[in-house]
């Protein structure tokens, strides 16, 4: 858990959370389960304490009020987070796109010049292309994904009759695969070049810097012994061992005014 | 109506490594400079948060806005060429310094054997072993006549690199500036296996300093930090040379020297015979200049180069029906795609860790350096191991086959991420007569001019290197102790999607006729005395090299074109 307990004030009020709860149900907590709580279940145990203490402030302490939606409904969000949860699981290598926040990061890439295709050439005409010459359609990316995500819950209630963040993983994990065949046919969605978008950034948002909204607290670094964003390697190049680091990310290099 | 601004000895379109040398060497001799660029000013300064791998290499913060101006691509003439919507097999540079800014900074001499290819292929083979079609020449320039000026580039960026290098190529008259980058324990079982089959590895030369560096200019630089963040990205130290921190400072400081950012040219003012100024467009504002000058230097990327000369209608265009003009032969890129990668159980390498430029390689199946009676393919590639810094978004090493996403994927990715050495061939591309640039007749760029449009494909030549080299890098991957190894030996048919190489050539090519090539051995163009062409639009054909060494040669050997012209006029040669 060495990990964890990096020098940021969230991590103080985990620690804190970690106390009280440990104290609360006394000696029954064993290192594993706090393990548990501390890598997953950390937001939903505070659901529970939520109750508990409401309105103060030590009650949430995993709140951050810099998340929320600037593109995506409140389905389209809950649907994308199932999926890239499928694509990039939790295992026991650590936390999968879910906790690593990665629904967010999409929703705020489709809200950048990357989602609206700003620096992309997207002057007509526009012709049927082969393989070999790439993307020639019309649809911007965050057309393309907010379709797609559409086409997808409506794939799942035509083939389960349930929508798709009601399926179960293995169903779930069908109902990618026909996408990713491009075996759907359903509102003019290139399901294929949909599916290919959705697992470009689900893979962006649990390695991107964590400033983009994913790759929470650098878990995603941590699991690949990646170390962020060193500003020096100089006297570790040329060792013989594997050298593992602490990441750094970028906030660790800013200079507050 | 366009602006015309007061007359200068020189205007130079482009400020990358062709720009800024040349700028720097002509304002040295005292001459009257105005260097153009479309894209902004920029320095070490503005990559204080450069290690961002979302924003700089897979958003691309540092390349061409594409809505504004792209390419288009089509394998063959049969097909409709569309454009390059988004970005994938190359990156145009954009901004100060151009290319030169978010390249690797590894740094080879092309061989002897590249400058006289064509006739070295006839002396041993005979003619019958160039096949049909491929446009094989000789680029009207030795090695020893370009030596001084891979110097003059070497000690003005402070290359590093082993002071004994082997036989099989160019000799050096003066060693690198500065010593070889570190040497990996990666690199170590990299050259040992090598060495064991009789193969002569070095470390790649490279414009990351291996060492703090005062060029002969007098600019200081610091050494290489290995932080892993070169390619696609500017270097916060200023260790990785760029035109930024070496040759535009020497320029600036000259007092005869003027930079104008935000100025996109769109044509060359000319008679047909000679150029009297280029036309610009400031993009902020959209007003029209005239910069009238005594000489016109094209010194942008390819596309650029060979873009402006066929919008301004200068020179011959290419007609590959009927095989005749000059502006759009030679399109040549890089063939990759031989590989071994060597997968390790039992340890782990720090592959975060490295420098653009850092790594070791050779060249015992590169040019001729081997037999080619039986083989059905010319050239060949440079053989590395590199370790420039493997990032987590774009680096997913699986097994072939296994899962591309899912639990099992994750597993895979996330347990081999320092687990994998990699072999790999930069092959050389050759010319065809079917492989040119011209100008798109559908499409264009947000000024409403022609986009240029790219023909080209992979040759069985191209599948014959590839499969050649790839057993070679299996040779020596198989000695490196890994667990097991897995070999990439297939190329298909040319795909713009997948990232494969900023490594694009022709067009504007080098020779010593007139009637197939477009500039002499001065840059000059043979068309208009007055207008020097320089970059690695020259080439014509790409080695099995990163092109930037030669490039520099070039610019070098441009500056002293253009001070012969300026002194006596008339065709150069």
């Amino acid at each position: 858990m060495a990990n964890e307990q990096s020098q940021k004030p969230q991590d103080e009020s985990r620690r804190r959370f970690l106390k009280y709860s440990g104290t609360a149900i006394g000696g029954v907590v064993v290192g594993g389960v706090i393990g548990g709580i501390v890598g997953s279940s950390l937001k939903k145990s505070e659901k529970e304490e939520a109750p508990v203490e409401p309105g103060a402030p030590a009650a949430a302490p995993d709140r951050d009020y810099n998340q929320a939606l600037m593109f995506f409904t409140q389905d389209q969000f809950l649907i994308t987070e199932a999926a890239s949860e499928r694509l990039f699981p939790k295992d026991d290598l650590g936390p999968g796109a879910k906790e690593l926040g990665v629904a967010f990061f999409i929703d705020h890439q489709m809200n950048s010049a990357y989602g609206m295709n700003a620096r992309d050439y997207m002057m007509p005409p526009f012709y049927a292309s082969e393989a070999s010459q790439g993307y020639q359609l019309t649809f911007k990316r965050r057309e393309l994904l907010a379709l797609g995500l559409d086409a997808l819950n409506e794939y799942s209630n035509n083939t389960y009759k349930k929508p798709f963040t009601k399926l179960t993983g293995e169903e779930q994990d069908a109902v990618l695969t026909a996408f990713e065949n491009n075996d759907v046919k359903l509102k003019g969605v290139p399901a294929a070049t949909f599916f290919n978008l959705l697992l470009s950034l689900t893979l962006e948002g649990a390695y991107a810097d964590p400033l983009y909204g994913g790759n929470k607290n650098m878990a995603g670094w941590k699991m690949r012994n990646y170390p962020g964003n060193q500003m020096s390697y100089y006297d570790v190049i040329d060792k013989e061992e594997f050298v593992k680091m602490e990441p750094l990310s970028l906030h660790d290099h800013l200079e507050l005014g | 109506m366009a602006n015309t601004l007061p007359k200068v000895n020189v205007v130079i379109v482009g400020m990358g490594w062709v720009g800024g040398i040349i700028a720097a060497e002509l304002t040295k001799a005292g001459h009257q400079v105005v260097g153009i660029e479309r894209g902004k000013s920029r320095g070490t300064q503005d990559y204080y948060h450069v290690h961002d791998e979302l924003r700089y290499a897979t958003r691309y913060e540092l390349m061409q806005d594409l809505s504004k101006e792209t390419v288009t691509f089509r394998n063959t003439e049969k097909m409709r060429a569309l454009p390059m919507r988004s970005y994938g097999s190359f990156l145009l540079g954009d901004g100060l310094g151009g290319a030169g800014v978010h390249w690797n900074g590894q740094y080879y001499r092309f061989l002897p054997y590249d400058f006289e290819i064509y006739s070295k292929t006839v002396e041993r083979y005979g003619k019958n072993k160039i096949p049909e079609g491929m446009t094989l020449r000789d680029w009207g320039i030795t090695y020893d006549e370009l030596e001084p000026y891979f110097v003059k580039y070497e000690q003005m960026a402070g290359i590093s690199g082993e002071k004994e290098v082997p036989a099989n190529i160019g000799k050096m008259s003066v060693p690198y500036a500065t010593g070889p980058m570190k040497k990996t324990p990666a690199m170590k079982l990299f050259e040992d296996s090598a060495k064991k089959l009789g193969y002569h590895p070095y470390i790649i030369p490279s414009a990351n300093l291996s060492d703090a560096y005062k060029n002969p200019d007098g600019i200081e630089r610091a050494a290489c930090q290995y932080c892993g963040y070169c390619e696609r990205f500017g270097c916060e130290y200023g260790a990785k040379a760029d035109p930024v921190v070496t040759v535009l400072p020497v320029a600036l400081q000259s007092g005869k020297f003027e930079l104008r950012t935000h100025s996109n040219v769109t044509g060359i003012i000319h008679d047909g015979k000679k150029a009297s100024g280029v036309k610009y467009v400031n993009t902020p504002t959209g007003e029209e200049f005239i910069q009238p000058a005594d000489v016109v230097i094209l010194a942008g990327y390819v596309f650029t180069n060979v873009r402006l000369l066929l919008l301004s209608k200068l020179g011959q265009p290419y007609d590959p029906k009927s095989d005749t003009g000059s502006i759009g032969r030679n399109y040549a890129y890089q063939v990759n795609g031989a590989s071994t990668a060597a997968f390790y159980e039992d340890r782990e390498f720090n592959m975060a860790m490295g420098a653009g430029a850092l790594g070791s390689s050779l060249d015992d199946f590169n040019g001729d350096n081997f037999d080619h009676s039986s083989l059905k393919f010319l050239h060949g590639a440079n053989i590395r191991f590199t370790q420039t810094g493997l990032r987590p978004i774009q680096y997913q090493p699986v097994p072939a086959g296994s899962p591309k996403w899912g639990k099992e994927f994750k597993q895979n990715s996330i347990h081999n991420a320092n687990r994998v050495l990699a072999v790999a061939g930069q092959g050389a591309s050759m010319p065809y007569r079917h492989h040119y640039l011209d100008l798109d007749p559908e499409y264009k760029d947000a000024l409403g001019l022609p986009l240029i449009r790219m023909t080209f494909d992979f040759e069985e030549q191209d599948v014959e290197l590839v499969k050649f080299i790839a057993q070679k890098t299996k040779e020596i991957a198989d000695g490196m102790g890994a667990t097991k190894t897995e070999i990439h030996d297939t190329i298909r048919q040319y795909n713009i999607v997948p990232y494969q190489s900023t490594h694009n050539t022709g067009g504007t090519i080098m020779g010593s006729d007139p009637k197939t090539s477009v500039v002499n051995n001065y840059l000059q163009m043979w068309d208009a005395e007055n207008v020097f062409i320089c970059g690695a639009s020259n080439f014509a054909h790409n080695s099995g090299y990163n092109p930037t060494a030669t490039v520099g040669a070039f610019a070098y050997r441009t500056a002293e074109g253009v001070e012969k012209y300026l002194q006596k006029g008339g065709s150069l040669v």
